[in-house]
């Protein structure tokens, strides 16, 4: 199965602050209510996005000069909780294709990983400068460089590391591992047969 | 050379190193539910392949089931749906069904074990993160996404990078009126709400020696809450005797056979770990969340904490953040916070033992004018035995409603939810924002006794003092 290398991503970013966002947060449960991943998007961070009259609250992504961003940055601990594959879905679907954080719940980020969107970790003094400078100019072209592990905008460069397994998944187009997992069926096979609980 | 259960499990289950490091895991047991499977079906269609295992497939229907609503079809017709897709993709690919009409549907998390499907030395995937939940077996059970339920249906494994390992030792006696969740939402208020990131949890001392087999579950259960995505308790003769007679547990000579080689996957005496923490019991006390994460809990004879004594600009904004969303006062005490919803029930604390316990202490008394006390039971066999025993009617006499199996209010997928902020006292595992189906609903994870205390006293209260207990 071809897939895209993910070397790199551009784009302009977009600042949700604060540590321990969890993936209800991400995506609501109400909203999981569904047999397809479709139209997620629309949900994503609703319940601090929108108020109970379906108006718009403050939100930096309900802020027009961050409109068609594509790597969404914040804090430590991004989308601890529920392993909803639910949450990094509305994330892409939304039209993010990076995420960049000062550290990722497990879960959420081999979710990320495999539907290849990196996640990469970057120190907070640097997520700061980050977001001054995008604060100040959101039309700011930021990379994401995944092979090279930094980020790079307006003529600086801050370190931003993908974790290494999921890193060489990403450049090399085996972010899906389901190709992969399928050659080695046969392997299955044979340690199922000689794993006692399974054999039987 | 030693070595722990998480290393001996992870070896037996290594089918082969793949291309990025990762290793491509053996999943022994695969348990799915409605809400996160129906995609990963439609992917297999898309994609033309088949479940490699079916009979290694159990399924149960848990978050979007009605606890007030038997009967199909359900008021929520998106549930409806849900019902019948998960319905009829376990029929299309031979897999095993806990529906309701098995009479032994229930929270995926506690029909696994009550089955004897759960076993030592295994490896279990669910999509839904307090699979760890059955880590209490020795097993070493990962909450998965969508893709990865795919990668587990299509090849009954799925790409992994190995976990480091933490042993967590309780050591001593727990006080009266201390429970497994106080234990682990101790645990969690020390190590953090991502202290547990790239581990997984060994729990062990005297505390857990003597823990049954619920108590064991309560705790690992939460692991996830703790950042690990695996929790385990090493097995010993608790686990054998739960397991024995179980529908799904080995029989006659492949028992004694089994139970040889669950011995086999405990972890040897001086194995080395990543990391070791040791935790007094006698430190525990019963233990209450007061923000919007698990690890942001005190004791009941605690104040809630103050922003301004924070040490780090950090920690003063994440304490201003919570406390602005539950509405609380900084320096208050958390003992007579006025509650409008009392929960009892989910896969942390929706077992007979919980029932048991608060049935005892609430004989005879009464939930508090105006607040609503829900008691659900985690599956039907639960409910079926509290019903013997006639804990239902306890419950119910004392004011609260006696509910049908299912995850209830602990994440509002179905009706049972918060309204506006309510605040609710609940013994469920996590507080997050809206998490119980309000946008601005409140939560207060606490153990079940303290949920019950809370009910009956219309506020947030010390359960040792409530109902006097000392044994």
């Amino acid at each position: 199965m071809a897939l895209e290398k993910i070397t790199a991503v551009t784009g302009r970013a977009v600042y949700v602050p604060g540590n321990d966002i969890d993936t209800d947060r991400i995506i609501p449960a109400r909203f999981m209510k569904c047999v397809t991943f479709d139209g997620l998007g629309e949900f994503l961070f609703h319940d601090v996005r929108k108020n109970a009259d379906g108006s718009d609250q403050a939100h930096p992504l309900n802020d027009p000069r961050f409109r068609g961003a594509t790597i969404l940055l914040s804090g430590a601990n991004f989308g601890c909780g529920s392993s909803r594959e639910h949450a990094p879905q509305a994330i892409q679907k939304y039209g993010f294709r990076a995420v960049v954080a000062e550290s990722f719940a497990e879960i959420f980020f081999g979710n990320c990983t495999t539907l290849g969107i990196p996640c990469a970790a970057a120190a907070r003094a640097d997520i700061a400068r980050l977001a001054v400078a995008i604060a100040a100019d959101p039309s700011l072209a930021v990379t994401l460089d995944v092979a090279a592990g930094e980020i790079r905008f307006g003529g600086q460069a801050i370190p931003a590391e993908v974790r290494p397994a999921a890193r060489d998944a990403l450049i090399h187009g085996r972010w899906d591992a389901i190709g992969e997992l399928l050659e080695g069926l046969p392997a299955v096979q044979a340690l199922a047969t000689r794993t006692p609980y399974l054999a039987a | 050379m030693a070595k722990s259960l998480f290393e001996k499990v992870w070896a037996a289950h290594a089918v082969r190193t793949l291309a990025n490091g990762q290793t491509q895991l053996l999943i022994g047991t695969h348990l799915i539910h409605e809400v996160t499977s129906p995609q990963a079906f439609g992917m297999l269609r898309d994609l033309g392949l088949k479940v490699a295992m079916p009979h290694r497939t159990f399924a149960t229907v848990d978050h979007i089931v009605p606890t007030d609503q038997l009967v199909e079809p359900y008021r929520d017709p998106l549930a409806q749906a849900m019902m019948e897709e998960l319905r009829r993709n376990c029929a299309q690919s031979g897999i095993t069904f806990f529906d309701r009409a098995s009479g032994k549907q229930g929270i995926v998390h506690i029909v696994g074990p009550e089955q004897g499907i759960t076993q030592p030395g295994t490896t279990i995937a669910c999509g839904d993160s307090h699979t760890s939940t059955h880590g209490a077996f020795g097993a070493v059970a990962f909450g998965i996404g969508t893709t990865q339920i795919r990668d587990v249906l299509a090849t009954q494994t799925m790409a992994l990078g190995k976990l480091k390992v933490r042993r967590i030792n309780v050591r001593g006696s727990l006080r009266p009126g201390v429970y497994a969740k106080d234990v682990i939402l101790h645990i969690i208020r020390v190590l953090g709400v991502n202290g547990g990131t790239g581990y997984a949890y060994e729990y062990g001392g005297e505390v857990f020696d003597r823990f049954s087999m619920e108590e064991r579950m309560t705790v690992c259960n939460m692991s996830i809450e703790g950042g690990a995505r695996a929790g385990y308790v090493n097995p010993d003769q608790t686990t054998f005797d739960y397991l024995r007679g179980r529908p799904y547990s080995p029989q006659g000579a492949a028992w004694d056979a089994a139970v040889e080689r669950w011995r086999g996957f405990a972890s040897d005496p001086g194995c080395p770990y990543d990391d070791i923490v040791t935790i007094e019991a006698a430190d525990i006390a019963p233990t209450v969340t007061w923000g919007i994460n698990p690890g942001q809990g005190i004791a009941i004879t605690e104040s809630i904490p103050d922003p301004t004594h924070a040490t780090a600009a950090d920690e003063r904004a994440s304490i201003e953040e919570a406390l602005a969303y539950m509405k609380l006062r900084p320096g208050a005490a958390i003992k007579g916070t006025r509650i409008d919803v009392a929960f009892i029930g989910s896969c942390t604390n929706g077992r007979l033992s919980d029932f048991r316990e608060v049935a005892r202490h609430v004989r005879g008394r009464r939930v508090a004018p105006g607040v609503k006390a829900i008691a659900v039971p985690g599956s039907q066999i639960v409910a079926l035995q509290c019903e013997k025993e006639g804990i239902d009617q306890v419950l119910r006499d004392a004011g609260f409603e006696w509910r049908a199996a299912g995850c209830s209010m602990c994440l509002a997928m179905n009706p049972d939810k918060l309204i506006g902020d309510q605040l609710c006292a609940s013994s469920s595992n996590r507080n997050f924002k809206g998490r119980q189906g309000s946008p601005t609903g409140r939560t207060l994870l606490m153990s079940p006794l303290m949920v019950a205390a809370a009910a009956v006293t219309g506020t947030v209260a010390d359960a040792r003092e409530v109902f006097a207990v000392n044994s």
